[in-house]
């Protein structure tokens, strides 16, 4: 029904630029593109930034779900494998406590007037992925397939159903809201 | 069999994460001196519940991840896929490439993957600028820094120190995002969001590799 909307490129470019200027917006609002809410996560100081990515998991994944299930929405299962997601997790997280900034929250930053993400964080990254581009080869075969598990998804490794799986994940959020606002976090 | 074998791996790495969180949450209260806390404080600010939405500086966590979370279910009718930002900076790459040497570019294997053209993702990257701007310009919250307050409470205020750190965490950072596949948009929300076992494995990933990291950081700083 909206293939389409999905195969218009103008129509595509345009609709991009208008969800990145609704994420923009939304990411400074909850004041995610701080380098205090990255680092201060992660010296596990405040939980801003687990908070909002965790209630943005159980409203999107309930809403995606549910047009799925009516038939207007594919999924888009990223594979994973030990060598690329465990590695290249651990070495994002690094980078991450580096910076203070995420990919996104990069750009975020620089719209709020943080002019290190702008002269340090993005010139880093576009580096980073020119290295990257020659790491590549080198990793293709030998560690990125390391331990590969495809594009598994909670319902398959638990031989559960996806209505239980979505209950089970809307469970798990809820208690970790709870132990972190009793905690006072 | 296969998955039975991996879930067992990945249920050790749920346990050494939830250990990792005990033990840095012993750690907390001695290393995490009023400072730092008010420094934090300061950039952030409080929550604001009261007045017009678009105004307010701070959304409460929860209102923020609602409407995140509720934007992700408009890029999947409307863009065929979730949130997400790395690859859009390693197209870039390509294109600050072909820009020096043109067509050659494509000899490099991974720009012929990452085609380097401007497609929806990058618009959505270059539009998060934008949105971010509104934000904080209706708020009274756009201000050009160069040294966020937390890090001048660790490491003081060279300008050129900063930015220095902040370009090589830039490098580490999208050589681990282009590696795992995915960053915290990609993975973190849209990934997991769909109950993909990659993208929680990353966030789980991204969360150890990143605590040890700044806890590192930190206990440098503090010398």
């Amino acid at each position: 029904m909206l293939d389409k909307l999905h195969e218009n490129r103008p129509a595509q470019l345009i609709i991009g630029l208008f969800i990145g200027i609704l994420f923009g917006f939304f990411l400074q609002k909850g004041q995610v593109t701080r380098y205090e809410a990255i680092v201060g996560q992660l010296l596990l100081m405040d939980f801003t930034v687990m908070k909002v990515m965790l209630t943005a998991i159980l409203t999107g994944m309930i809403g995606v779900y549910s047009l799925r299930a009516i038939g207007i929405v594919e999924l888009k299962i990223k594979p994973g494998s030990w060598g690329a997601t465990g590695i290249g997790g651990l070495i994002f997280g690094a980078g991450m406590a580096i910076l203070g900034y995420c990919p996104g929250t990069t750009t975020g930053a620089v719209g709020q007037g943080s002019l290190d993400a702008l002269a340090g964080g993005i010139t880093g990254m576009i580096v980073g992925g020119m290295v990257y581009a020659r790491i590549y080869p080198k990793i293709k075969d030998k560690i990125l397939q390391k331990g590969d598990f495809g594009k598994l998804t909670l319902p398959e490794w638990f031989h559960a159903t996806i209505p239980e799986a979505v209950v089970g994940v809307i469970m798990i959020g809820l208690t970790v809201f709870a132990a972190l606002e009793i905690a006072g976090l | 069999m296969r998955v039975k074998s991996y879930g067992f791996r990945f249920m050790t790495v749920l346990l050494l994460a939830g250990a990792l969180l005990l033990i840095g949450g012993g750690l907390r209260p001695s290393w995490a001196q009023d400072g730092e806390a008010a420094a934090i404080y300061k950039s952030m600010g409080p929550v604001e519940t009261e007045g017009n939405l678009l105004t307010r500086k701070r959304w409460s966590p929860y209102t923020t991840g609602i409407a995140i979370g509720a934007l992700s279910w408009l890029a999947f009718l409307l863009i065929g896929k979730g949130l997400g930002a790395s690859s859009s900076y390693a197209k870039t790459s390509g294109m600050v490439e072909k820009a020096v040497k043109g067509e050659k570019v494509y000899e490099i294997e991974y720009y012929q993957e990452k085609t380097p053209k401007i497609n929806t993702g990058w618009m959505l990257v270059f539009g998060i600028i934008i949105g971010a701007f509104l934000s904080a310009r209706l708020s009274g919250d756009f201000q050009l820094t160069a040294i966020p307050p937390l890090w001048n409470e660790m490491f003081g205020d060279n300008v050129l120190i900063r930015i220095i750190v902040a370009f090589i965490g830039g490098m580490v950072l999208i050589i681990g995002a282009r590696w795992a596949r995915g960053c915290t948009s990609g993975h973190g929300i849209t990934g997991t969001l769909q109950l993909a076992v990659s993208s929680w494995m990353a966030l789980f990933a991204f969360f150890i590799g990143g605590v040890i990291t700044a806890y590192i950081l930190y206990a440098v700083s503090a010398l």
